[in-house]
């Protein structure tokens, strides 16, 4: 009805009023609360905080409430608070390498210095709907041993050592780190600009790119060589004070791939690297990001760019899923003028046709 | 928690001074579409955030907003926007053309004539008019940097040969100030010469794709065509079926299931006025007209 888009004040306020009681639901069931959110549905919170690139387990929560668990809702609820924030400035790198490990596997060693920890992971779970779970189950207490003090290099720097991979690139220190939410972002991109254009992209997204180069669109040979998951540290350069303090620790997953690289006229072969990084525990969007990293290297790397993961312009446009799930849904909004536009084009176009068919040569005299 | 604090019309202030130097820069090219970092706005991309940041960045206390939609002050869209400054910035706001001092639109341009100092502000979706023939922005770039419009012509030209005439109805392409190819927005082709030696600042953003272009007031403004198939505006050929207007773009109102059909003013303000004035259609009242109730 003509209503639902003219006059529609009240009908608005009206439909807010009912997503808000749909949202709260049943009322004689308990509200969710945010711990509940928090501790319970954590992999939910790390997956908006990452995407929201906004690191704070309670607006992440409470942002996954207030959109009644529609992920990209509450990523974009996150995103759009975050936008009004003030920058202060970029901490120091975080040193992965000293990560608080809670697990850290590899698939390229049996063995690694510091052992392979399995931590909590799906992994070899058998996909069976539990009923216990549905109410009242209380898990065991978790195992526990003396943590081992032996330190846990990253794998691929065990293969840097040999020159079995090539170096990690080194940022210039003086330069400032790229960042696409205060600058507009222009292609060719660094790479700085692409991984954080795929940290915050749509999870679904990177993993179809992802598995796109691992079914032969831009094959790249991946190994997973190392993926970490834990708590760092997080420092601040005080210029006031004149040394790095302290702000507090984020809990990061960390991917890198290892992969083949042939080697050119003026490179010995060596394995090439694609790196993943995310708040939280987020392996899936890690090995995915890792992925298409290195896919999108390959104009550096001297490749043919022939598959949409290696075409950085294509997967850089489309991978937000806050900018994608909006022009999509703008499809809701009204075009009628647009579309009056149309109606009287193609009305005049059919009559047009009609015509011609009467007289079969007129078409061809208005190419002329 | 961090209970958020928001600033006078939601940006904070040096996102508002970053946004008025692309504006500013935009002005000093008209037609060239300025890269600026687009911030997340709280309503979806696509759903007019360039042009309400735009708003934001040149809005001020004294300022009166209009906000329209498809021509029209009260749909959906247009009602959101408007709250969202009455909310943020506590501007006053006004459904009038001529009294507002910045305009807000989407998909179509006031058919009252616009005066100095109003600013015009459209939201835009795609704002480069080369993308349906290049989908690489740097491609296009580098066609806008030489004055490259040859591959526009060619597809104007190719609608000649399949239709008799350009095929381009919204969003028909313009050429400012005789250098740069512009996407007027998805207005109807009919709003096209309202944009040429217009008294008003013409600004338009486009958030997804954070960029923002103008129109300096009193510029040039053509629309792409050929001397043997010149620019022709389209309208549904009837007055209007409330204020009798022959001049203005009509919305066409389907009002049963039987195929009957009302033509009516797609500009609401513009109509009521009219009908204010005492002019009249066949019509006495628009259809589905929201009931009032308590």
């Amino acid at each position: 009805m003509y209503v639902a888009v003219k006059g529609g004040e009240r009908a608005i306020e009206n439909a807010h009023r009912l997503l808000a009681h749909e949202r709260r639901g049943d009322r004689d069931v308990a509200e969710v609360t945010l711990p509940q959110i928090t501790e319970q549905l954590g992999l939910a919170v790390d997956r908006v905080m990452s995407e929201g690139s906004l690191y704070d387990r309670e607006l992440a929560a409470l942002a996954i409430k207030q959109a009644r668990g529609d992920m990209i809702e509450a990523i974009f609820l996150v995103r759009a608070f975050r936008a009004t924030l003030p920058r202060l400035g970029a901490t120091e790198p975080v040193d992965t390498g000293n990560m608080r490990l809670r697990r850290r596997i590899s698939s390229t060693f049996k063995d690694i210095p510091g052992g392979q920890i399995l931590g909590p992971t799906f992994d070899y779970t058998h996909r069976l709907l539990d009923p216990d779970l549905a109410e009242g189950f209380v898990p065991q207490q978790p195992a526990t041993s003396q943590a081992a003090s032996a330190p846990t290099p990253r794998v691929t720097d065990i293969l840097g050592r040999d020159g079995l991979i090539e170096p990690s690139p080194r940022a210039d220190a003086d330069k400032p780190v790229g960042d696409l939410t205060r600058e507009p972002l222009s292609f060719p991109a660094d790479r700085d600009l692409r991984l954080q254009n795929l940290a915050r992209a749509d999870e679904g997204f990177l993993l179809a790119m992802g598995y796109s180069t691992q079914r032969g669109y831009g094959r790249n040979h991946p190994f997973a060589g190392e993926i970490r998951f834990g708590e760092v540290e997080v420092e601040f350069f005080a210029e006031d004070v004149g040394f790095a303090v302290p702000l507090g620790s984020l809990e990061l997953t960390e991917c890198q791939m290892v992969n083949q690289f042939k080697g050119s006229a003026t490179e010995a072969p060596c394995f090439t690297r694609g790196y993943g990084l995310a708040f939280g525990q987020s392996e899936r969007k890690t090995m995915s990001m890792a992925l298409v990293d290195r896919s999108l290297r390959a104009r550096e790397l001297g490749e043919e760019v022939l598959a949409p993961a290696q075409d950085e312009e294509f997967v850089m446009s489309h991978s937000d899923n806050v900018q994608a799930t909006g022009f999509v849904e703008h499809l809701k909004l009204p075009h009628y003028v647009d579309f009056q536009s149309e109606l009287g084009l193609l009305r005049k176009l059919r009559k047009d046709f009609a015509e011609a068919d009467d007289n079969p040569h007129r078409m061809r005299e208005a190419a002329e | 928690m961090n209970a958020p604090v928001y600033n006078f019309a939601y940006l904070d202030e040096q996102t508002k001074r970053m946004i008025r130097r692309a504006i500013l820069k935009a002005i000093a090219i008209p037609g060239y579409q300025v890269p600026f970092a687009s911030r997340e706005m709280p309503m979806p991309y696509g759903w007019g955030t360039g042009g309400v940041q735009v708003t934001a960045s040149i809005l001020g206390p004294d300022d009166v907003l209009k906000v329209i939609d498809q021509g029209s002050d009260d749909t959906t869209n247009a009602i959101s926007i408007r709250k969202f400054f009455g909310k943020t910035a506590g501007v006053a706001t006004t459904a009038s053309t001529t009294e507002a001092t910045v305009i807000q639109t989407r998909h179509r341009i006031p058919e009252a004539p616009l005066h100095a100092g109003q600013v015009l502000v459209y939201q835009v979706p795609i704002p480069e008019p080369l993308r349906f023939l290049e989908p690489r922005e740097t491609e296009t770039r580098r066609m806008h940097a030489l004055g490259e419009y040859g591959l526009m012509h060619v597809k104007l030209y190719e609608d000649i040969a399949r239709f008799g005439h350009i095929a381009t109805s919204y969003a028909y392409p313009v050429k400012v100030n005789a250098r740069y190819v512009m996407d007027p927005s998805p207005t109807p082709k009919f709003d096209n010469p309202k944009m040429d030696n217009c008294a008003a600042l013409q600004l338009f953003g486009a958030g997804r794709e954070k960029r923002i272009y103008a129109i300096p007031p009193y510029t040039e403004v053509v629309s792409l065509d050929f001397e043997d198939h010149p620019f022709t505006r389209y309208r549904f050929d009837a007055p209007c079926a409330l204020c009798g207007a022959e001049d203005a773009y009509l919305d066409e109102i389907v009002t049963d299931d039987a195929g009957s059909r009302m033509f009516v003013c797609s500009d609401t303000d513009y109509c009521e006025a009219r009908q204010a004035a005492g002019h009249r259609g066949r019509e006495s009242a628009a259809p589905h007209k929201e009931r009032a109730y308590d």
